[in-house]
C-alpha cells in the first residue's frame, strides 16, 4: 500500500498547454471554389462538409421549410442515379452522410474511411450540385415532413420553441422553424425546390472543407476531380444572405404565452427574447456570463433549480449567436406545481446578474477555466476539426480566431461580465412560454405581474 | 486495433491504460458491474438513482463533484443501465490527478457524505427525469411495456432502469447505503485511463489512489430463473398490448427475445437488423417508407444485453394508415428473409457499415461509446479488454444463410411481443386483440 495520498484537499490541477488549432491549407480549386482542409491524424477516416451561407432565414415569403426541405432532398437521387442507387453507393463506402439547416446557413457533410475519400468527395458533389428533385421524390418527402410536423405537436419542446421564435420575431425570417408550417409546406413544389437550390446552393459563396488521414495534396487532387467540372455561380441576391438585408427584429416586450397540455406532468418553458448578433464586440462577456447564468451544470439556474429545488432534471440558457441578433433563451422542463416559482426564478437571476447579485471572482475564474481549459477537447476529431473551420467562414472570423480565444476570454472581468448583462439581459421585457397544463397553472400566474397569459393554439 | 495494458490491483480493481498522445487530454473511465438487474423486487430505480448520488460528494470533498472538474476544464457525465453503471471525466492532462482524486474519493469514502437532504433532493431530480424522458414524451411508456411483456415478473429486466415512481419513493437511506457496501467497491469495477499518458506512470497514480480502498464482499449473483431463460408466450400468435398516449400518429412495436451479448447468433441479429433498416437501401425502409408509404419511419435494433438479448422492429403508421398493415407488411419481408436469407450484396452492405462503425467509434479517447468505454465494456462482459478483434471477426463470420435461419427461428410469431401505441381514446385502431398495458 502507497501511503500518503492527501485528502485534506483536492488536488490543484496544473496549467494547460496552449493549444493551437491545426494548421488549415486554403486554396481555391481551378474553378473557383475555396476550400480549407487539414490533415488530421486519428483513424482512417475523412469528414468533408460543404458550408453553405443560406439557411432557413432564406426561406422566401410564405414558403417556410423551404431551405429544410431543399437539403432533405438532396440525397434522394441525383441526374445520374435514383435515391436507391445513391444510397447504394454511399453503403458500399460505409460514408456517413447528413444535412444540416440552421438558420443562417446549411452544411452537408460526408464521412468516409481514407481508402473512400476520392469516391466520397465526387458522390458529395453529385448529391450537392446534380440532385434529381423528381416530382414523385418531392411529393413523397413533403409528405414525410408534413407527418413530422404534425407529430412535433405532441413534442413539448418542439411546440414551445415554435412559440417562443414566432412570439420574439413575428415579422423576421428568424421567426419559423425550419421545417415551415402545414400551410407552407402544403403549398410548395418541385418547382420551388429546384428554384432555391438554384439560388442558394451555388458553389460560387460556399466552402468545401475537409478534413482527415489525408495529406493536403491528396486532398486537392480529389477534390478537383470532384467538383472541378462544376460550375461556379454566386448565390443569387433573391437569397437573403446579408445580415444587413434581415433587417431588425421588432422591439421587445414583455409576453406571457401558455399553450395548454392537459394533464401534462411537467410545464415545458422558453425565457428570454432577441438578443445580440454574432458579430457583438461583448462576444466573449457574453459566453462567461452565460455559463454563469445557465450555461453549465454548475451554473447558478442549474443549481437553484435542479440541486437545491429538485423541480427540474436540469436546465440551460444559451445565447444563439447569429448573423442578425439571435434569441438569448432559458429552456427546461419543470415539474407542473413548480412553474410559477421556477419562471419567478428565472427572471429573479436574469435581473439580478446585472444588477444586485453581479458574478463573484469564484464564479467568474469558474466559468472562464471551464471555456479555456476544456478548449483541446473540442478539436480531437475531424468533425470537431470541420465544424471549427465551418464557424469561421459562415461567421467571417479571422484565420487566427481559435489561437486567440483564449486570451480572449481570459481578458473577460468582472466589470465585462456585469456591462455584458444590463446591455443583452433584460428581464423587463422578456417573452416566457409554458407549455404545460392550463388549469393546474394559469391560476397562480398573476404573481409575475404579467397580466393574463396569452393563449395559443398549436393546430 | 486498440493497444492497452491491465493490471489487476490486489483489491480487486481493474486498471486499463491506454495512451494516445494527439491531443493533451486524458479520459478516466470508470464501470461499475452493476445495474437495474441487480435491484430487488419493490426498489427499482436504485441503481440508477445512485448514479445521480455519486455526484454530490464524498467524505473529503463534500460538495458537488461537477464545480472542481469543470473548473479544471472536464467534460464529465455518467450512465446507468441494466447491467452496468459508468462514470467518466475527459481532463486537461494536468487535471489527471484531480480526477482520479474524486473517483477514488467516491469509491473509497462516499457514505459519511451520504445524508437524508441529498437523497431527497435527487429523488426529486430523477422522478423529474423520468416526468421528462417517459413520461411526458410522444411514445415514452413503450419501452417499459416492451420490457414488462418481454422479462416477466421476477426477471432482472423486468423493470426500465429508471424505476417505478412508488419505488423510488420508498428508497430509504438505509437501503441506500447498503447498496453501496454491496456493489461499490473496486473488485467490481473497472477503471481506464486513456489518453497523453505513459502507460507506467498512469499506472502509479492509479495505484497510489486506489490501492488504499478495501476489497470489499463478493458480488451476489444474479440469477435467472430457469423458468425466464426462454420466454414462452402462451398463445400461438404472441401477445399483443395497446398503450393510449398523446401522440399523432399510432405506432407498432414487434418485439422479440433472442441471443444475448456476445452469445452465437448476437451478431447475426445486428446483421439481420441492418438488412432490415439499415439506411435508405434496406429492405423494410425501401418497402415500407419510400415505395408503399404505409409508414413514416421504421428501425430495427438487437438489444444485446448481458442476461438475455431482445430485438424491436419499430414503425409509425403514415397519415391514412394503420398499424395492422404495417404488421402485414413486416410479416411478408420477415417471411421472405426467413425463406431465402439476404443476397450477397446485402451482406457485404452490412459487413461494410458495421467495419466502418468500428473504425468511427475510435475517434474519441473519453466519453460514452470513446474507446475508454469501450476496453471497459469488453474488460466487463468478456474480461479481455482486447475483445474488439474477436468482437470484429464475428461479424465478418457471419453468412447469409445464418441470418436466413436467424430470421426464421428468432422472430417468430409465437414468441413475438406486439404494442400498439395510438392516440387517446382510439384504442380499436390498435392490432385486433391487443389488451391495454399498464403502465404507472
Amino acid at each position: 500500500m502507497t501511503p500518503g495520498v492527501d485528502r485534506s484537499r483536492v488536488p490543484h490541477p496544473g496549467p494547460v498547454p496552449s493549444v493551437r488549432f491545426p494548421a488549415v491549407g486554403t486554396v481555391r480549386l481551378s474553378n473557383g471554389l475555396a476550400m480549407r482542409m487539414v490533415e488530421h491524424q486519428g483513424p482512417p477516416l475523412v469528414t468533408f462538409l460543404l458550408a453553405i451561407p443560406a439557411g432557413s432565414a432564406s426561406d422566401p415569403p410564405g414558403q417556410a421549410g423551404l431551405a429544410a426541405l431543399t437539403a432533405d432532398l438532396l440525397d434522394e437521387g441525383s441526374d445520374g442515379r435514383t435515391a436507391f442507387e445513391l444510397h447504394a453507393a454511399l453503403d458500399r463506402i460505409g460514408a456517413r452522410f447528413g444535412t444540416e439547416v440552421g438558420s443562417d446557413a446549411t452544411t452537408v457533410s460526408l464521412t468516409t474511411l481514407s481508402r473512400s475519400a476520392a469516391e466520397g468527395l465526387a458522390l458529395l458533389a453529385e448529391i450537392v450540385a446534380c440532385p434529381r428533385f423528381d416530382e414523385a421524390d418531392v411529393a413523397r418527402v413533403l409528405e414525410l415532413r408534413r407527418s413530422r410536423l404534425r407529430q412535433l405537436r405532441t413534442v413539448p419542446g418542439a411546440v414551445a420553441d415554435r412559440v417562443f421564435l414566432e412570439t420574439l420575431y413575428p415579422t423576421h425570417p428568424y421567426g419559423h422553424l425550419g421545417i415551415g408550417t402545414d400551410a407552407s409546406l402544403s403549398a410548395l413544389t418541385a418547382t420551388d425546390v429546384r428554384q432555391f437550390h438554384r439560388d442558394a446552393f451555388q458553389l460560387g459563396s460556399a466552402t468545401l472543407i475537409a478534413v482527415g488521414a489525408l495529406t493536403h495534396e491528396g486532398f486537392i487532387e480529389a477534390a478537383e476531380r470532384a467538383f472541378g467540372d462544376v460550375p461556379m455561380r454566386p448565390v443569387s441576391g433573391a437569397v437573403v444572405v446579408d445580415p444587413a438585408g434581415l433587417g431588425a427584429p421588432g422591439p421587445p416586450s414583455a409576453r406571457l404565452v401558455l399553450v395548454d397540455r392537459p394533464g401534462a406532468v411537467q410545464s415545458e418553458l422558453r425565457v428570454g427574447h432577441v438578443a445580440a448578433a454574432r458579430r457583438t464586440p461583448d462576444y466573449y462577456a457574453l459566453r462567461v456570463l452565460n455559463m454563469v447564468l445557465g450555461g453549465q451544470f454548475v451554473s447558478r439556474l442549474n443549481l437553484t433549480l435542479r440541486e437545491e429545488k429538485g423541480c427540474t432534471y436540469g436546465v440551460r440558457t444559451a445565447f444563439d449567436f447569429r448573423r442578425a441578433p439571435g434569441p438569448f433563451a432559458m429552456q427546461g422542463s419543470v415539474q407542473s406545481s413548480a412553474t410559477v416559482e421556477a419562471l419567478q426564478e428565472v427572471f429573479a437571476q436574469m435581473e439580478a446578474i446585472g444588477g444586485d447579485r453581479p458574478v463573484t471572482v469564484t464564479e467568474l475564474d469558474l466559468a472562464r477555466a471551464s471555456l479555456t481549459r476544456g478548449f483541446a477537447r473540442g478539436l480531437e476529431t475531424a468533425g470537431q476539426v470541420a465544424r471549427g473551420i465551418a464557424r469561421l467562414v459562415l461567421h467571417g472570423l479571422p484565420a487566427d480566431y481559435y489561437d486567440r480565444f483564449v486570451a480572449q476570454v481570459e481578458a473577460v472581468d468582472v466589470s465585462a461580465v456585469t456591462a455584458a448583462a444590463t446591455a443583452h439581459l433584460h428581464a423587463d421585457s422578456a417573452v416566457a412560454v409554458i407549455v404545460g397544463p392550463a388549469d393546474q397553472i394559469a391560476p397562480g400566474l398573476g404573481v409575475l405581474n404579467l397580466g393574463d397569459a396569452e393563449r395559443v393554439e398549436i393546430k | 486495433m486498440l493497444d492497452y495494458t491491465k493490471h489487476t490491483l490486489e483489491n480487486g480493481l481493474d486498471v486499463i491504460v491506454h495512451e494516445d498522445h494527439r491531443c493533451p487530454i486524458v479520459a478516466v473511465n470508470l464501470w461499475y458491474h452493476v445495474g437495474s438487474k441487480n435491484e430487488q423486487p419493490g426498489r427499482t430505480g436504485l441503481a440508477h438513482l445512485f448514479e445521480h448520488l455519486m455526484f454530490e460528494g464524498s467524505a473529503h470533498h463534500d460538495s458537488g463533484y461537477f464545480t472542481p472538474l469543470q473548473q479544471a476544464g472536464a467534460a464529465l457525465n455518467g450512465s446507468t443501465s441494466c447491467d452496468r453503471t459508468n462514470y467518466w471525466e475527459v481532463v486537461p492532462t494536468s487535471a489527471l490527478d484531480l480526477a482520479l482524486w474524486l473517483e477514488s474519493d467516491r469509491m473509497g469514502y462516499l457514505l459519511p457524505a451520504l445524508t437524508a437532504a441529498k437523497l431527497e433532493n435527487q429523488r426529486e431530480v430523477v422522478l423529474n427525469e423520468r416526468r421528462q424522458q417517459y413520461e411526458n414524451r410522444p411514445y415514452g411508456m413503450a419501452l417499459m411495456v416492451l420490457m414488462a411483456a418481454l422479462f416477466p415478473p421476477g426477471h432482472p429486466y423486468h423493470g426500465t432502469t429508471i424505476g417505478e415512481p412508488a419505488d423510488l419513493q420508498a428508497a430509504t437511506l438505509e437501503e441506500v447505503h447498503a447498496f453501496f457496501r454491496t456493489y461499490y467497491h473496486p473488485g467490481n469495477v473497472s477503471l481506464t485511463v486513456a489518453g497523453d499518458v505513459e502507460t507506467g506512470d498512469a499506472l502509479a497514480r492509479v495505484r497510489r489512489y486506489f490501492e488504499e480502498i478495501p476489497a470489499g464482499p463478493p458480488i451476489p449473483p444474479v440469477v435467472v430463473g430457469a423458468e425466464h431463460v426462454t420466454r414462452n408466450l402462451a398463445a400461438p400468435d404472441g401477445v399483443r398490448f395497446v398503450l393510449e398516449d398523446r401522440v399523432e400518429l399510432p405506432r407498432l412495436y414487434l418485439a422479440w427475445r433472442t441471443p444475448r451479448l456476445f452469445a452465437d447468433g448476437d451478431a447475426g441479429m445486428d446483421i439481420l437488423a441492418e438488412v432490415l433498416t439499415g439506411g435508405k437501401t434496406s429492405r423494410l425502409y425501401r418497402t415500407l417508407v419510400h415505395e408503399r408509404r404505409i409508414a413514416t419511419d421504421v428501425s430495427a435494433a438487437q438489444g444485446s444485453r448481458e442476461l438475455a438479448g431482445w430485438f424491436c422492429i419499430t414503425a409509425t403508421a403514415a397519415p391514412g394508415y394503420e398499424v395492422d398493415e404495417l404488421e402485414r407488411a413486416i410479416g411478408d419481408e420477415l417471411a421472405a428473409l426467413a425463406a431465402t436469407g439476404p443476397d450477397p450484396g446485402e451482406i457485404e452492405r452490412c459487413l461494410t457499415q458495421v467495419e466502418a462503425q468500428f473504425v468511427y467509434s475510435l475517434q474519441t479517447v473519453g466519453g460514452f461509446s470513446g474507446r475508454s468505454d469501450q476496453l471497459n465494456a469488453y474488460n466487463v462482459y468478456t474480461g479481455d479488454p482486447g475483445f474488439m478483434e474477436q468482437d470484429r471477426a464475428r461479424y465478418r463470420e457471419a453468412t447469409a444463410d445464418q441470418v436466413r435461419v436467424l430470421a426464421a427461428t428468432q422472430l417468430t410469431p409465437g414468441g413475438r411481443v406486439a404494442l400498439s401505441v395510438v392516440p387517446h381514446g382510439a384504442a380499436g385502431r390498435a392490432l385486433v386483440g391487443s389488451t391495454a398495458a399498464r403502465v404507472s
